[in-house]
């Protein structure tokens, strides 16, 4: 019951929370610029604007994309909240990306296509720190159920600092935020017109507006899953996380790609990696240490 | 709802100006004067905006790229031209090269005049031509060309 509660909750309040998060965020972007900034409901304006503009598709296929993408996020944050399998939530979560990318295929402009190139730059970096964070939680925890995991009776953030960390990157990479913002930038930065959303407009913008909604509730989930041991923690970490995130964005340029590969996949293996070594090391020498592992 | 009043995006395309407008256009978005206050964003792309902002008469080369950009705009849209030579010329007017203003090409909506244009004139431009946009999106409506 309450893992159906959680799933509705998920699909018809997140949009609302993770709007809210992302108008928090400009805001305080502004304020951290010494500007005063958009209103807090700033996102939801943009949203409804964008769908009352004229629809100009260059392809119709690219609205069938988007909608698959947007239906694979919701899928995968569903499975998140509902305290399902997490590699379910993995594997949803990459097919919605590719999705993503092959709209931004679909269309003839040059500045579309470097834009998805450039996406599947950006997957190919943080995937392995996902794929890491999740094994980082199976070690810790015993199990790929959500609610499992979250039921572990032993903090998981003291046993996994370095997935945390790793983490941090990939919460930059998926929010299209500096100094990972390759594929397309949100707003004021841009470079190659506009990246991978060149050629969207009008509700096929306001697709991605929603997604954008949607995985600021599953990338902060997803935080909140190293601290469930108490609901505060959890609210505190999450806030930190923002704040860290929007500084980040404000205080770094952009990576080229490379830089952005060798960054990602460097914080991965010594964080998330040695994490997990340790983990085990420690498991070997003191099984008291850790219970709940399988 | 009123969406378009709060969230005009906006790009900026110089037909033939000096750089002198271009300059105050962007120094609309510095903390100074700050335009994202109103909900606006300079995109950079034609596909995501709803108001064109000129700098610069028209010249035989520039003509055609502004014709391109202006039907890359979906509807409900507005042109304005920020500067003396967006308006009219100015005194490139009789140049052999210059068409005119940006209204010798398009339909401008509202007309921001100055050497080169002011800030704070440039963001009050805008803002009047927020009321032409709504306008734009109810006529719009109407017609039932929203879903084309």
């Amino acid at each position: 019951m309450t893992r159906l509660v959680m799933l509705v909750a998920f699909v018809v309040l997140g949009p609302l929370v993770g709007g809210l998060m992302d108008g928090a965020a400009r805001v305080l972007s502004a304020r951290l610029q010494s500007r005063v900034g958009p209103p807090l409901l700033q996102p939801f304006y943009d949203f409804f604007k964008l769908m009352q503009k004229q629809r100009a598709l260059v392809r119709r296929l690219q609205v069938l994309y988007m909608i698959v993408y947007l239906l694979f996020t919701v899928l995968a944050g569903a499975l998140l909240f509902s305290g399902d399998d997490i590699l379910l939530f993995y594997f949803c979560l990459t097919l919605a990306n590719v999705f993503f990318v092959l709209a931004g295929y679909s269309s003839n402009s040059p500045f579309s296509h470097i834009g998805a190139e450039r996406e599947l730059i950006q997957l190919l970096s943080y995937e392995p720190a996902l794929m890491l964070i999740i094994v980082g939680l199976y070690v810790a925890s015993g199990s790929f159920q959500v609610r499992q995991i979250m039921m572990t009776p032993v903090p998981l953030a003291l046993y996994l600092p370095g997935c945390l960390i790793a983490l941090v990157p990939m919460i930059l990479v998926k929010q299209g935020r500096s100094p990972f913002d390759l594929s397309t930038s949100h707003h004021a930065h841009q470079e190659i017109v506009k990246g991978i959303t060149s050629d969207f407009s009008a509700s096929t913008l306001a697709v991605l507006e929603l997604v954008h909604w949607y995985k600021n509730c599953y990338l902060y989930g997803l935080v909140a899953l190293f601290f469930s041991f108490s609901w505060w923690a959890a609210l505190i970490a999450v806030a930190a996380m923002f704040l860290l995130t929007v500084l980040m964005d404000n205080s770094f340029g952009r990576f080229t790609y490379g830089q952005t590969l060798r960054v990602l996949w460097a914080v991965t293996l010594a964080a998330a990696f040695g994490n997990i070594t340790v983990l085990y090391i420690l498991r070997f020498f003191s099984p008291v240490l850790l219970k709940g592992g399988a | 709802m009123a969406c378009f009043k709060r969230s005009p995006w906006l790009f900026h395309y110089n037909a033939s100006s000096c750089n002198g407008c271009d300059i105050e256009v962007l120094a609309a978005l510095t903390p100074l004067y700050d335009v994202e206050r109103f909900g606006i964003i300079n995109t950079g792309n034609p596909k995501h905006s709803d108001i064109m902002v000129v700098t610069g008469g028209v010249n035989a080369r520039s003509r055609q790229v502004l014709l391109n950009l202006y039907r890359q705009m979906p509807e409900p849209r507005v042109v304005v031209a920020a500067g003396i030579c967006a308006c009219s010329g100015c005194i490139f007017a009789k140049a052999y090269n210059i068409l005119g203003g940006v209204d010798a090409v398009l339909p401008v909506d509202v007309y921001v005049p100055g050497c080169a244009v002011r800030p704070e004139a440039l963001i009050d431009g805008i803002v009047k031509s927020l009321p032409i946009l709504e306008e734009r999106y109810k006529a719009m409506k109407k017609k039932g060309a929203h879903r084309g």
